[in-house]
């Protein structure tokens, strides 16, 4: 190649690069702008005024079924899904640095659990649940257990069948991150502290965890938002309480307003938010991690 | 963890790895393993209109495919649904692969700064972390009757009328599908380009080859596992969907999620189990073919 003119696919490829993002981001951008439509706009262009109008009836909650009920219930699990994901991810991740029995068998699991498609995860978790909860009954009716053949409903709900659900989906994409932190990690220092009397705890909390720390904050966002957004494997699976992904589906078909885009650009916001917190949060921890290992 | 030691030992057996990938295990067993088996049994179940039959029946797979020994009357329905769900996972293949491949070709290959490499990289990545329906409703304003496009092209006079074919159709379908997952073959394409030793290229170069033929003989035989990774990610994501399909499609177009779907909110569970054993059947032999291409190019 020659190094100081750039060829002539440079350009057609760096035009074409230019074009994908627009293609990747102007969509997203169009619907910020339209969601500070005036009052009288309608949901496409022009726009006419500007103003936080919609922003105001979305916060009253007017017009929208109780959005912010979902809101929160998609904020409460997400953030479980975050923690979750990260500590499972991380012990499996460290475990598989060493051989275990059933290693091969759980590794191809987890890539099967990625790539099965999510409407069927999603209906064998509700199947599961259906099931769980027709035996469930069927043992209070036989032995007459009162109020459990009463007061019992479902099994299903946002923190078990969903968090289920979630977890089949975030975790494949944590023990992958943690495969590839884990294959570039340097092996000499863990023996260095076992040589020097470190119990297996102590490795792994003052050697191991502070390495490993800035991925991890890789994983959380991982965790987060893929359960932010998640639909497809939530859909049957999360009982009567729909998270707000759910809603926000079901509104694209019975919304008229530019509130939707007020919703979808608040939705985005908190994505945006936590993917700048993450990267905030991996810096602070690898300055944190270069000072321990240099002082 | 601190009560079992790890034994480092070969001849011992380390009870410390297996209680730590116990998690996953557990909730891949709870929510992955035991739904899958849920599956196959129940689609082998019996229903009447408001409760689960478990006697063993074949009828949920005979209704499916009620007719469609008959081809003389036309596809049956379940024939119909695939056949155009296949369909869209053929465009939406070809473009994501083109598209993934040209951007990632770009990033490795013409972009000579990493810092500037893994930027670019991160801009075209950071919109998967964000929400799939937002990102379709986003198209709502732009290919509407009244939208962006529409008024451009009149405005233009490059037709007459405002068209109706860029919303809730095939078209918006397809956009939609390689707006979000052409990320997922531009990733594993990137990937194994980055790992692509650049003394081959020059290598190939100094033998006289032009540019298409370093193309074609180095750069694509070596990306081929990428490529695979990538094609079986999207073709597994639009079998299975019925929410891009839905959304973008108006609730008009059949696809196989969308029947499950629809069968769920029936509560005709064994069929919908039945559609979910058969869906599945079917990707893992996409996958099992596409595997076999990969593996069979290494032998050659």
């Amino acid at each position: 190649m020659d190094e100081d003119r750039r060829p002539l696919t440079f350009w057609l490829l760096g035009a074409f690069f230019a074009l994908f993002v627009a293609f990747l981001y102007g969509p997203t951008l169009t619907i910020l702008v339209l969601s500070f439509q005036g009052p009288e706009g309608g949901l496409t262009f022009p726009l006419r005024g500007l103003s936080t109008h919609w922003y105001q009836t979305l916060w009253a909650g007017a017009g929208v079924i109780d959005i912010w009920a979902s809101f929160r219930r998609s904020l409460r699990l997400g953030v479980v899904v975050m923690v979750l994901t990260t500590v499972i991810s991380l012990l499996a991740g460290y475990a598989f640095r060493r051989r275990f029995f059933g290693q091969g068998l759980l590794f191809n699991l987890t890539i099967a659990s990625l790539i099965v498609p999510s409407i069927v995860v999603s209906l064998g978790i509700a199947l599961e649940f259906r099931l769980l909860d027709d035996a469930v009954k069927a043992f209070a009716e036989e032995n007459g257990v009162e109020w459990l053949s009463e007061g019992y409903a479902t099994a299903m709900g946002l923190f078990t069948s969903g968090l289920g659900a979630h977890l089949t989906w975030t975790l494949p994409f944590g023990l992958l991150i943690m495969f590839a932190v884990f294959n570039r990690f340097p092996n000499d220092l863990e023996e260095a502290a076992r040589d020097l009397g470190a119990s297996p705890w102590q490795v792994f909390r003052h050697v191991v965890l502070p390495l490993v720390a800035p991925s991890l904050v890789g994983v959380a966002l991982f965790g987060f938002t893929l359960s932010w957004d998640e639909i497809a494997r939530t859909s049957q699976s999360i009982g009567d309480a729909n998270t707000l992904p759910l809603e926000l589906q079901g509104l694209t078909s019975t919304v008229t307003t530019p509130e939707i885009y007020a919703l979808g650009t608040v939705v985005t916001g908190v994505s945006v938010l936590v993917i700048a917190l993450a990267f905030v949060g991996v810096s602070i921890a690898k300055r944190r991690a270069a000072k321990r290992v240099l002082g | 963890m601190s009560s079992s030691p790890p034994d480092r030992r070969p001849m011992g057996r380390p009870v410390a790895p297996l209680l730590q990938a116990a998690p996953l295990a557990l909730v891949l067993l709870l929510f992955f393993v035991f739904p899958l088996l849920a599956t196959a049994v129940v689609s082998l179940w019996n229903y009447t209109e408001y409760s689960l039959v478990p006697d063993v029946t074949s009828r949920n797979y005979v209704e499916m495919f009620e007719g469609c020994s008959n081809l003389g009357e036309g596809l049956c329905t379940t024939f119909r649904t695939y056949l155009s769900t296949l369909r869209l996972c053929a465009m939406v293949w070809a473009f994501t692969t083109l598209f993934g491949f040209a951007i990632s070709y770009f990033l490795a290959f013409h972009i000579r700064s990493d810092t500037m490499r893994m930027a670019l990289f991160l801009v075209c990545t950071a919109p998967f972390l964000t929400s799939n329906v937002i990102r379709m409703i986003s198209w709502l304003p732009l290919l509407g009757r009244e939208g962006v496009v529409n008024q451009f092209l009149v405005a233009s006079g490059l037709v007459d009328q405002p068209q109706d074919w860029l919303l809730f159709s095939d078209f918006s379908v397809v956009l939609a599908f390689v707006h979000l997952y052409t990320l997922f073959v531009t990733v594993p394409v990137f990937n194994s380009m980055m790992r692509i030793d650049r003394r081959l290229l020059e290598a190939a170069q100094d033998a006289g080859a032009s540019g298409w033929q370093t193309l074609w003989h180095v750069v694509i035989p070596l990306t081929k596992p990428g490529l695979v990774i990538g094609s079986i990610f999207v073709i597994v994501l639009v079998m299975g969907d019925f929410v891009t399909i839905g959304v973008m499609g108006g609730q008009q177009i059949a696809s196989i999620g969308k029947i499950i779907q629809v069968q769920m909110s029936y509560l005709q569970f064994p069929a919908a189990a039945a559609q979910a054993v058969v869906l599945l059947g079917l990707v893992l032999l996409v996958i099992a073919v596409m595997t076999k291409l990969i593996d069979i190019r290494r032998e050659l």
